[in-house]
């Protein structure tokens, strides 16, 4: 608490130049990948590395790994030759838009119940103790098992004032990944309060509720705020993984299978969707990081750690 | 005070949504997939198909049926359901999820032995396999008998069946050869990976055709490819059926009856994708297949060569066929010792009564429903920089 007035002097002088250095720092590593990428292609041994039978790094053959201004170069060019086709950046980027909705839309249903399960364990401790294994346990359920039986329900469930739909399923999926660190994340920041202030708390004869409020929520920000990065970042993976599961038409997961089986004919339209999939995880981890920003003066922890 | 007040509405939120999860659960378990049969007077019934795959040519029948408005004249509206990754038709079929299924016939037998379902194959749409073995023509894989020791390529989930099959009747010791998984496209066989591929006659094998060769920078031709059919060597099963669920068909006659509206506008879709199979490849296009358009003509052409000539008439099931493809899935083991099926199903799981049904209805329309007068057509590929 005593080293508050330096660290926000620090965070003022990172502000504007942190910024930028961020930008900088980001594009730097972009850039780097796709240095690396041309530079294993032209140096690298067609054939790949291969160590005890496994290959361990690609074949650099244009069919295995096109050149970057290939696939850019593709992106540019219509997806199909149907004289009516759209560009094919213009697919992925439908496709990716359309995923981020199921995402976000998972996203806020699992950082809603991460929170409520949070809240449940921390006012009862029989509740952590009960609930808290059932918790990991659900983190071990395959995905390729659990989408079938997920989209079953929602053909069977006929929920009131609303159809299911389709997507609806994905969505969920999506928040079956990312309530997760949600749950474990925010339990943990709302006991982070050391117990000379909770007694303190005690002492003044503030209620559950207001020491909830004044002490545990806004020491749990920074917490929320790592845990909801984790949780974007599921629930992009079980957004897309749970569309190529369940035949979801629309988003990133079926152009990615659909795409996949035209790479032996246009192996640099294969890779589209990836880039779509790199698109997503940007902005996904982009809006946690914009949020951030708005719960600023709670986050002194994390920005003195 | 405060305190105890304010725990009670947290406890009942808690017990409501409890209540709320059970009535859900409950729900799951009720209304097993009665929703096909409550077509009324005038208004469409609403029905449910699951394909095996995306879109494509493979069903260009169905959707041009949907397309041309043989199912509304029929009374129904088909909600055609694609798969994914991991949806199995037979199982999506078997938990009433949808009304009718396509599906492979060893793949449902399988799953019939396993799970003890009760599904029907109602209408053999596919009369002959459609699977290859590719291998390169200056390989020296000439035929099945040259599989041992080699590394043979296949889809796996049920599609391997044939392999095996066509190992056993050239008693042929299946944990020999190493059997790759294979992706989506033919990338692993071109690299080198695969010694002999698995390939679909109207979507892998074109792939290979459309692909290009780094050394001329010309397309592949058939001169470049060695082709194993199993409908020439044994070994083959047969393929994309119409299944339907058992249970509902000797209990439901409204089901029964909407089983027959459905083959005769299914009936009336193929072939109408026979006469018209550019139309039909646009259909298949327009109903969000991915391929090119040279791609889905192949697609629809190879397809109807699987269901033409039909000498019984359309989708009837072959005894003799059906017997095979049994006899096939009891010898075929694969490289883990396993078999598909390990006793012969009952008679039960396929019936000719109800395409007979919808083809003597259909007997006074102008159709070729036997693929007498159907001929293949010419589709070849072109070089045009990939897309």
């Amino acid at each position: 608490m005593t080293a508050a007035p330096t660290t926000v002097k620090l965070k003022d002088r990172s502000g504007r130049a942190g910024a930028l250095r961020v930008w900088v720092w980001g594009a730097a590593g972009i850039l780097a990948l796709m240095v690396l990428w041309e530079v294993y292609k032209f140096l690298g041994p067609a054939d790949g590395v291969v160590v005890f039978g496994t290959r361990v790094l690609p074949r650099t053959s244009d069919l295995a790994m096109p050149h970057l201004w290939e696939m850019f170069a593709r992106l540019a060019e219509a997806e199909t030759g149907a004289p009516t086709a759209d560009p094919l950046w213009y697919a992925v980027g439908a496709a990716a838009l359309f995923s981020l909705g199921i995402a976000a839309a998972g996203w806020v249903v699992g950082v809603v119940v991460g929170v409520a399960l949070a809240l449940v364990m921390l006012r009862w401790k029989w509740a952590e103790w009960g609930l808290l294994p059932w918790i990991v346990l659900s983190q071990t359920v395959p995905i390729i098992a659990f989408a079938p039986v997920v989209r079953n329900w929602g053909i069977q469930l006929d929920p009131p004032f609303f159809a299911w739909q389709d997507w609806m399923s994905v969505a969920l999926i999506a928040s079956w990944l990312a309530f997760f660190p949600v749950a474990v994340g925010v339990l943990k920041g709302l006991q982070s309060p050391e117990t000379m202030h909770t007694e303190l708390m005690r002492s003044y004869a503030v209620g559950w509720w207001t020491t909830l409020l004044r002490l545990r929520t806004p020491a749990a920000v920074p917490f929320m705020l790592a845990a909801m990065r984790l949780a974007a970042a599921n629930a992009v993976i079980g957004a897309v993984v749970a569309e190529v599961s369940t035949g979801l038409r629309g988003g990133i997961g079926r152009i990615l299978i659909q795409w996949a089986g035209q790479a032996s004919n246009d192996p640099a339209k294969a890779w589209g969707p990836v880039f779509g999939a790199v698109a997503l995880g940007l902005v996904a981890a982009g809006s946690v990081a914009l949020l951030g920003m708005t719960l600023r003066k709670y986050r002194r922890q994390e920005e003195g750690s | 005070m405060k305190h105890s007040t304010k725990r009670h509405p947290t406890r009942s939120v808690a017990l409501s949504t409890l209540a709320a999860g059970a009535l859900a659960l409950t729900a799951c378990g009720g209304d097993n997939g009665d929703d096909g049969a409550g077509g009324d007077d005038g208004e469409l019934q609403q029905i449910s198909l699951q394909l095996q795959w995306l879109p494509q040519g493979q069903f260009a029948g169905y959707f041009a049926a949907a397309e041309q408005g043989f199912f509304e004249e029929e009374g129904l509206e088909v909600e055609i359901i694609e798969s994914g990754g991991d949806i199995v038709p037979q199982d999506a079929l078997a938990n009433g999820e949808v009304d009718y299924a396509i599906a492979w016939v060893p793949k449902v037998l399988e799953t019939m032995e396993a799970t003890g379902a009760e599904l029907v194959n109602i209408a053999q749409v596919f009369q002959r396999s459609g699977t290859l073995q590719v291998a390169w023509a200056d390989d020296d894989i000439e035929g099945v008998d040259d599989f041992e020791g080699q590394r043979i390529g296949s889809w796996g989930f049920g599609n391997e069946w044939e392999i095996f099959a066509a190992m056993a009747e050239y008693g042929l010791d299946s944990s020999t050869v190493d059997i790759i998984t294979q992706d989506f496209n033919m990338n692993a066989f071109l690299e080198g990976d695969i010694d002999a591929a698995q390939a679909m006659t109207y979507n892998e094998y074109a792939q290979l055709l459309q692909a290009e060769n780094p050394d001329t920078g010309e397309l592949y031709t058939e001169d470049d490819f060695t082709v194993i059919e199993y409908e020439e060597t044994g070994g083959a099963m047969l393929q994309d059926a119409i299944w339907a669920d058992g249970e509902r068909l000797a209990e439901d006659a409204d089901y029964e009856e909407t089983t027959v509206a459905f083959l005769r506008a299914v009936a009336r879709g193929w072939a109408w994708a026979a006469e018209n199979p550019e139309e039909a490849a646009e259909t298949v296009l327009d109903a969000g297949s991915g391929w090119d358009f040279d791609h889905e003509l192949w697609m629809v052409n190879e397809t109807n060569r699987l269901i033409w000539p039909a000498p019984d008439g359309f989708a009837m099931i072959d005894e003799a066929a059906w017997g095979d493809t049994v006899a096939a899935a009891l010898e075929a083991v694969n490289e883990q010792g396993d078999s598909p099926i390990t006793e012969e199903p009952s008679d039960e799981a396929w019936s000719n009564e109800y395409i007979e049904a919808a083809l003597a209805d259909l007997e006074d329309e102008d159709l070729d429903l036997t693929g007498e007068s159907w001929a293949p057509i010419e589709v070849s590929f072109e070089s045009d920089g990939g897309s």
